[in-house]
């Protein structure tokens, strides 16, 4: 893609008074104030403070592993005032899928647009399972005869690639922001993600809630989303945009339909949904309507018929007869299939349906792509992955495994700063006013901000791509599609088959 | 087509503090006091809601606190922490987590099903139940609508020998003997538990919950006294002594005895049936790598139904013994192959913890399925096992009320109704009796990692 600009990164340091770090300083009544941990550490952990120096930003710090530096602040204070172990809460931090490095890794790339320098693994989880066994089989360095340098490689996409006489629709970086509706999040989340969208180049989907007036202004990065429950959905929403999505189903709750408990229908939201506010929104599931192949083509064929120049979207979720369902969407004529895989989601679900029901996206993609290799087929459609995606690595991953790209949803809310309570649906919704509609809660963000954090987190997941493909002398994103040999996973590879090295 | 099952719950408050999974450290020392404390902040009002337990002497603060981590992230000085609950960790054991024990508290409490936002956050997969996931369907099929109300999901299944084909008279009546057979609105029974306190209380409020939910709880002959003799319809009586020393009143009005598996199983169940020919009488066994042959054995003889039960992990008996789910599917297909898995009915028992693990069981071939641990979990039990070594337990529940306990049984037997329905509906499937060996509704792990990830890292 020539002449796009990506954005600026600019610091945008955590919304609280204290970032949450791995590690945790202190320094004792021995200080002396003589500033030197102030002068000599070249992360900017301290400040100047009256009595003694603060550890105003002990979240990036490198903790004990300093001390092969000579500049290791512990070991250079003269009065060996400095203190420098595990935090205690960051032990309680996140969970097997987000462990708590990957949230601090990621709330740093958030802020910095930077890779966290602190020894975090930023790259994977900790679930045992699916993308955190899977590592890239890169050669080792300097093995390339034509070394590819970063301004030749492409991260861009091409979502229209059906050849029918509708625009093309390209967008710079392998990567959208998914379905999140005003009401599941607050009007400064949304308005956040849209504007990242924007300065990203990419899009940003409505989710089922209606579409915002605010949103107006940003009309060519918006997906609008027609689900099951239809609310909101009006010729003119649809008009409006280059790109519709169809929800039938979602991983989160895979054969579930959304749910918007009472509390969180504010007279805005139930306004925006046509519907009565403080009472429960259940969407029904599936689509009444669609029995079918043919019913599904019928939807498409009347979205397509009123807007001429859309493209049209379908996201499903992973069922045994995935690969069935894909092809499905492509006889309807849609444009793009997203493969919503069982183990993300944001909005409230069961647990018993987060865990059980349906494929994580790690099968169910592949399974896809190969069938659609085999249809032939495989190069009319754009294969989006979502549900589970957490970070760079995860991406590329998924990309090697047949995916055209991402769409994401919480690594963005993880770069607001939600810290994975599980909680956004208890009382007034999420206390740290990312996933709620109370107004004093909402209040908790700024829009430049929530929008800046967004831009640095993807540009450092762009920087991490572009690096990856580098390693693999790859000019273009495109060519990372499929190419499961340069993945290994950990269960089944003998080291004697890996040559290169593991990332 | 039946009334709709329903189960009433009401909100049955734990009698001890709970045990959470991280706690809050908040020091008085350094305290700045600051004009608004931000422990006033709290969105969840933890601080003020916060009381002093005066039976435990346990502070409540830990219990109540939804870690959003603001406390911690904006005092000044720094004075509040989270820290992992040492308590907490344990819980139970490997196979009885925290995770599952906490879930089960929850639900008995509360009658509702576990909701969460932000995804799932566990591990990709795991031994045993965790090894397999159900399937969901994008476009109509029976509707999820049976769990908003609109349609009718139905959880019932029946227990007994089936009719395979019916014979007609000269008159088109049907001469054909119809067999006994018992129908559960709710494919589980409770079983005898592996160990708890002693008592009458808990077979109390076993049985009391059985009965509020229309199912059945096994209980030992030698347990029968006059306290639990009130509830003698929803109880199915383990005949572990003399079968002589039954009672002929008693043996006349069950509806279904269980006898022990061996020698002279079916004389027994023939004997028993002549008393009462409307007995239904099911065999227990122990699961083995042998329960493929010995029910296909059982069932040319005529048993009726086979209760296979392994020990509280799900493990079978002997050496490099097989979890419950795998033995399951074998002899679920080795008796379809063999052409008579529909005459009979078996019902799986053992390390059943979760809802989750009912439906599963199901698929790979139970009609029905039996628990026990989670009965005791419901009652705030905490899995320590000291009542086994015949150590106090430490939620008094020796002394538990029945009427609570059955409270909190009920609660957690909705709660899994709701979850089956959840299953249910995503496959489009309207019928738990449908459900039994669906296998290929259902996605194995083995199968997925050999298909997608063994071919990784090799070139062509
Ligand atoms: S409630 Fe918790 S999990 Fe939900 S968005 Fe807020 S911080 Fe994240
Ligand atoms: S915010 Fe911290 S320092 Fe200030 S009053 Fe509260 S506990 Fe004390
Ligand atoms: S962590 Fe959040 S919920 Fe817990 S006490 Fe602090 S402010 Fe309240
Ligand atoms: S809490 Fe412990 S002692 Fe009490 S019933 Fe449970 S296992 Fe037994």
């Amino acid at each position: 893609m020539t002449g796009f600009h990506f954005p600026e990164i600019k610091n945008a340091p955590s919304r609280f008074r204290n970032a949450l770090g791995k590690y945790r300083i202190t320094i004792t009544r021995a200080c002396t104030n003589c500033g030197l941990c102030v002068e000599i550490c070249p992360y900017g952990v301290y400040q100047v403070g009256s009595k003694r120096p603060k550890a105003s930003c002990e979240h990036l710090c490198l903790g004990p592993s300093c001390s092969k530096n000579d500049f290791y602040c512990a070991e250079r204070c003269p009065e060996k005032a400095i203190h420098i172990r595990l935090n205690p809460s960051f032990e309680v931090l996140g969970d097997r899928r987000w462990p708590a490095e990957l949230l601090a890794g990621t709330w740093h790339m958030a802020e910095t647009g930077a890779i966290p320098h602190q020894g975090l693994n930023y790259k994977t989880g900790d679930s045992g399972g699916g993308f955190d066994k899977i590592r890239f089989i890169l050669p080792k360095e300097n093995g390339n005869d034509k070394p590819v340098t970063d301004g030749d490689i492409s991260t861009a996409i091409e979502l229209n690639r059906s050849g029918d006489s509708r625009p093309k629709v390209t967008i710079p970086v392998p990567l959208y922001l998914g379905g999140m509706s005003f009401g599941s999040v607050s009007i400064v989340t949304m308005l956040s993600r849209a504007r990242a969208a924007v300065a990203l180049g990419t899009f940003c989907c409505t989710g089922e809630g209606g579409y915002p007036e605010e949103l107006m202004d940003y009309d060519d990065n918006v997906i609008t989303q027609v689900a099951t429950g239809l609310f909101g959905v009006r010729e003119d929403t649809i008009k409006r945009v280059r790109i519709v999505e169809f929800k039938y189903a979602q991983g989160a709750k895979p054969g579930l339909g959304g749910h918007l408990l009472g509390d969180k229908v504010t007279p805005r939201v139930a306004q925006m949904r046509e519907a009565v506010a403080g009472s429960a929104l259940f969407s029904p599931f599936p689509f009444h309507s669609v029995y079918s192949v043919e019913d599904h083509k019928k939807h498409v064929d009347w979205i397509k018929e009123i807007n001429r120049k859309a493209l049209v979207s379908v996201k499903v979720s992973t069922p045994t007869d995935v690969d069935m369902v894909a092809v499905g969407s492509y006889y309807a004529g849609a444009h793009i299939v997203q493969l919503d895989g069982s183990y993300g989601g944001t909005g409230a679900a069961p647990d018993i349906a987060k865990k059980n029901i349906a494929m994580p996206i790690e099968y169910a993609l592949p399974k896809v792509h190969k069938f659609l290799l085999a249809e032939g087929i495989r190069d009319k459609i754009t294969i989006i992955a979502s549900g589970g995606i957490r970070s760079a690595y995860d991406m590329a991953k998924i990309i090697a495994m047949g995916a055209d790209g991402v769409c994401l949803g919480t690594a963005d809310l993880v770069a607001l700063e939600c810290i994975r309570c599980h909680h956004c649906e208890s009382g007034r919704g999420c206390a740290r006013g990312i996933a709620t509609t109370d107004d004093e809660l909402t209040d908790l963000m700024e829009l430049e901000w929530g929008t800046q954090r967004i831009i640095n987190m993807y540009s450092a997941w762009r920087a991490q791509l572009v690096n990856i493909l580098k390693r693999l002398g790859m000019r273009s994103v495109a060519e990372l599609v499929g190419r499961f040999d340069v993945l290994a996973h950990m269960d089944y590879i003998r080291q004697e088959e890996i040559e290169g090295e593991l990332d | 087509m039946p009334p709709k099952y329903h189960i009433e719950t009401s909100q049955a408050p734990n009698r001890f503090q709970k045990i959470t999974r991280s706690g809050i450290i908040a020091w008085e020392e350094g305290c700045l006091k600051c004009a608004r404390c931000v422990k006033k902040d709290c969105v969840y009002q933890v601080y003020e809601k916060r009381n002093l337990d005066d039976r435990q002497m346990l502070d409540s603060l830990d219990s109540v606190c939804m870690d959003c981590f603001r406390c911690v992230q904006n005092c000044p000085n720094r004075l509040i922490h989270k820290g992992l609950n040492p308590s907490y960790k344990v819980l139970g054991d490997h196979y009885w987590t925290p995770e599952i024990i906490s879930g089960l508290w929850f639900q008995a409490e509360s009658g509702r099903i576990p909701v969460s936002g932000a995804g799932y956050g566990g591990p990709f997969s795991g031994p045993g139940f965790d090894a397999m996931w159900t399937d969901m369907s994008e476009i109509v099929r029976p509707t999820r609508d049976g769990i908003h109300g609109r349609e009718y999901i139905s959880t019932t299944v029946d227990i007994g020998r089936k009719v395979m084909s019916l014979e007609f008279g000269p008159d088109g009546e049907i001469i054909s003997p119809a067999p006994p057979l018992v129908e559960i609105p709710l494919p589980v029974i409770f079983d005898i538990l592996p160990w708890s306190p002693p008592g009458d209380r808990i077979p109390l409020s076993l049985l009391y919950g059985a009965r509020a939910l229309g199912t059945f709880a096994i209980i030992r002959q030698s347990a029968i006294n006059n306290a639990v003799r009130e509830f003698l319809p929803n109880a199915i009586i383990y005949v572990d002594g003399n079968p002589g020393g039954l009672n002929t009143q008693l043996l006349r009005s069950a509806r279904i005895i269980e006898i022990p598996d061996g020698e002279g199983a079916i004389a027994l169940q023939e004997r028993l049936r002549s008393m009462n020919p409307d007995l239904v009488v099911m065999i227990r066994m122990k699961l083995s790598p042998k329960t493929p042959e010995q029910a296909l054995t059982l069932v040319a003889q005529g048993a009726e139904v086979l209760h296979l039960v392994a020990d509280e992990y799900g493990l079978e008996e002997g050496k490099d013994p097989l979890f419950i789910k795998e033995r399951l599917k074998e002899v679920h297909l080795y008796l379809v192959n063999k052409g008579i898995r529909d005459q009979i009915t078996l019902l799986g028992g053992g390390g059943i913890a979760m809802a989750e693990h009912m439906a599963k069981l199901i698929i790979c071939g139970a009609d029905a399925i039996s628990i026990d641990i989670p009965l005791l979990a419901a009652m705030e039990c905490r899995v320590c096992r000291r009542c086994k070594e015949g150590i106090s337990c430490p939620v008094e529940l020796d002394d538990v009320d029945p009427v609570w306990g059955s409270l909190r049984i009920v609660n957690l037997m909705a709660a899994w109704h709701s979850q089956l329905l959840e299953i249910l509906g995503a496959m489009g499937i309207r019928e738990a009796r449908r459900l039994r060996g669906e296998m290929g509704r259902a996605m194995f792990f083995e199968d997925l990692e050999r298909e997608i990830f063994a071919t990784m890292g090799k070139r062509g």
